[in-house]
């Protein structure tokens, strides 16, 4: 049984702007499927619409074989227990007036009533030290931490709840290498004990490889490409996606510094 | 030499109910006309407030010390006045979150011809073209649809994309990007280094570029600045430092950055950096890399290293650094 389906799902803004055509995959328990595609492909606009953030025009989504825009206030509600999301922007998400801990602990007081003022206690402590931040911050605001930290807080927050399938939009590209990494090798952990489900959307296309089990290529709305992770990265099919892939960064300074210095001499040669 | 921001003994406090928090400790930099240099470090380095605290972008708890000249001018602890004079037209900042810097209730053309009606007096049709060719020249496919839309209708890219066009169009002499590319996709991120490698090319603009992203700064940037847990630990040429980092943070810093090749040791994992980075209000008597570093020993613990030039353009923090292989 497939953990969720989408179905054909479509959303089109203002009349206009498609910003989902005709998508279908299906995700499996305890299965990593990354989703890349450049600025505005419809990543966010994909992950919103699971999370019933945004409204489809089109399609259905399953959630465990039961379509999600069927369900009841109380079904919505144990649906929502069972996944959670990672937002793109870490500060935005954040409750400003709220403290850290008021924050990571906040799914519980809504999700979770009956836990004790204790229990909640030591969760949040747990979920803090887990993303190794310092206990002595627990009560400070959103504001007063770097971006990296705000982003930890947010994977805190979603965690606590222990969900099923946890969405992540972009969660370590605020971060630097090595917080990045320590996540990443969380979140792979967390695969591992916690049967976690997990849909996670990246530009970063080394982590992704590292991370993923299957990766759906999303182009203007549409899927260009999905499958196992190692047969796109070594042979993809799609134009799209080797163009992606040749997009990367690379290593060698020298080399870095010859293929930008390529992209500015033929944009200024396609303005004259 | 043509000094264009000297940055001396800067150091940001944060005064906090139960303690000080310094984010920033002792830096001096300088930024040379038409510059490039890119700030690199972990999470909570203290990156963001060195230049926030030049523009006087600092939060109301914070404490500045030190100096910051630009063309001569104090911009430290000065009246938002005099800030004006030069923040917005002189120096611009490109955030790491565009959303902090757009205003979600004003159309995008209404935030960007504000700037030249303000700064340059020009009238509305004016105004409103020029601002039309910004967007057009950072290659937004429909940039008089771009004009008429909301923040909110625009997807994180694009947000970007407007920020770095609203920082090109007063011609600046120094921008400074916090992290413009984070959360974008390679495509853009590309983009954007070829945007503002030319924005420097055309104007001899300098640039901060503040960022993790180390493979991404060669494009972009000559000289590299390393900061860790408030100082800077180490500065060169970009390439010097890539063949010969000194400091153990920087090679540290190095190998853990995603290759496309790859980096998954034994266990299937990525490799990190042993240990986390100071909390912010621990009160540090040595190298603040110590309880990380192999070469550590009882005179990192107890003394903190300066900042030494090792040649023209190279400097380190570091007892260690002629162990450093
Ligand atoms: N509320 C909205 N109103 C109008 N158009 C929207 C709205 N939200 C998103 N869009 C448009 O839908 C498309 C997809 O946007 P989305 O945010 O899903 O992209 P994305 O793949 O997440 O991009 P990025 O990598 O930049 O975050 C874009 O063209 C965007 O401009
Ligand atoms: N208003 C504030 N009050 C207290 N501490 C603060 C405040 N603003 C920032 N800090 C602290 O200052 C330190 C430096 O933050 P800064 O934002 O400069 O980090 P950064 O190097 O830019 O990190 P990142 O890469 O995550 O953006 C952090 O430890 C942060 O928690
Ligand atoms: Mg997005
Ligand atoms: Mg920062």
């Amino acid at each position: 049984m497939s953990l969720l389906e989408v179905k054909d799902l479509g959303v089109t803004f203002n009349g206009d702007v498609k910003a989902l055509d005709n998508v279908s995959f299906t995700l499996n328990k305890n299965e990593i499927l990354g989703v890349v595609g450049e600025s505005g492909s419809g990543k966010s606009t994909l992950a919103r619409c699971i999370i019933k953030l945004q409204n489809k025009s089109q399609g259905n989504i399953y959630w465990k074989e039961s379509d999600i825009h069927t369900f009841s206030k109380a079904e919505n509600k144990n649906y929502k227990k069972q996944l959670q999301m990672i937002f793109q922007d870490p500060l935005d998400a954040l409750n400003p007036r709220m403290t850290v801990a008021q924050i990571i602990a906040e799914p519980l007081r809504y999700l979770k009533a009956g836990l004790t003022k204790q229990a909640v206690a030591q969760l949040t402590h747990d979920m803090f030290l887990a993303m190794g931040l310092s206990l002595e911050q627990l009560n400070r605001y959103p504001h007063e931490f770097s971006g990296g930290q705000c982003q930890r807080i947010g994977i805190a927050r979603a965690m606590i709840i222990e969900p099923e399938l946890l969405i992540c939009d972009e969660p370590v590209s605020a971060l630097d290498v090595s917080i990045q990494a320590q996540i990443i090798n969380l979140l792979k952990d967390l695969k591992t004990e916690s049967n976690l489900s997990m849909i996670f959307i990246s530009h970063d296309l080394s982590i992704v490889r590292h991370i993923c089990d299957r990766v759906l290529v999303l182009y203007k709305g549409k899927i260009q490409e999905i499958g196992e992770t190692e047969t796109i990265y070594q042979s993809p099919k799609s134009d799209y996606t080797k163009q992606l892939l040749a997009s990367i960064p690379l290593h060698d300074p020298e080399e870095e510094r010859q293929r930008i210095n390529a992209l500015v001499a033929s944009s200024n040669s396609q303005e004259h | 030499m043509n000094r264009l921001l000297e940055i001396n003994d800067l150091s940001v406090t944060f005064s906090m109910e139960q303690a000080e928090i310094q984010a920033v400790k002792d830096v001096s930099l300088t930024i040379e006309v038409g510059e490039t240099v890119a700030i690199v470090g972990e999470s909570g380095a203290g990156k963001s407030q060195l230049f926030h605290a030049v523009l006087g972008l600092q939060a109301k708890n914070a404490n500045l010390t030190g100096s910051a000249r630009f063309q001569g001018r104090e911009l430290l602890n000065v009246s938002n006045k005099v800030l004006n004079t030069v923040r917005g037209t002189a120096i611009n900042i490109i955030f790491q979150d565009p959303m902090t810097a757009l205003n979600p209730y004003l159309k995008i053309g209404k935030q960007l011809s504000e700037v030249l009606q303000v700064h340059e007096r020009l009238n509305q049709q004016e105004a409103r073209k020029r601002s039309i060719n910004a967007l057009a020249e950072v290659k937004i496919p429909k940039p008089e649809k771009c004009y008429n839309q909301y923040p909110h209708e625009l997807s994180g890219g694009m947000r970007q994309r407007v920020m770095i066009a609203m920082a090109l169009l007063t011609n600046p002499k120094l921008i400074i990007a916090d992290e413009p590319t984070t959360a974008l996709d390679v495509g853009v991120q590309t983009e954007i280094i070829t945007l503002l490698k030319k924005a420097h090319n055309q104007n001899n603009t300098s640039i901060v570029l503040i960022t993790h992203d180390v493979p991404l700064v060669a494009g972009l940037c000559d000289r590299l600045v390393v900061m860790y847990a408030g100082k800077i630990v180490e500065t060169g040429k970009l390439d010097e430092i890539h063949n010969h980092a000194l400091h153990p943070y920087t090679r540290a810093l190095i190998n853990a950055t995603p290759n496309y090749s790859l980096q998954i040791n034994s266990t299937g994992k990525l490799d990190t950096i042993a240990g986390n980075p100071p909390s912010p209000n621990e009160v540090i008597k040595g190298c603040a890399f110590a309880p990380r570093c192999e070469l550590a020993d009882k005179r990192c613990e107890n003394e903190s290293p300066e900042l030494e030039s090792i040649n023209k353009t190279q400097s380190v923090a570091c007892f260690h650094m002629s162990e450093s292989q």
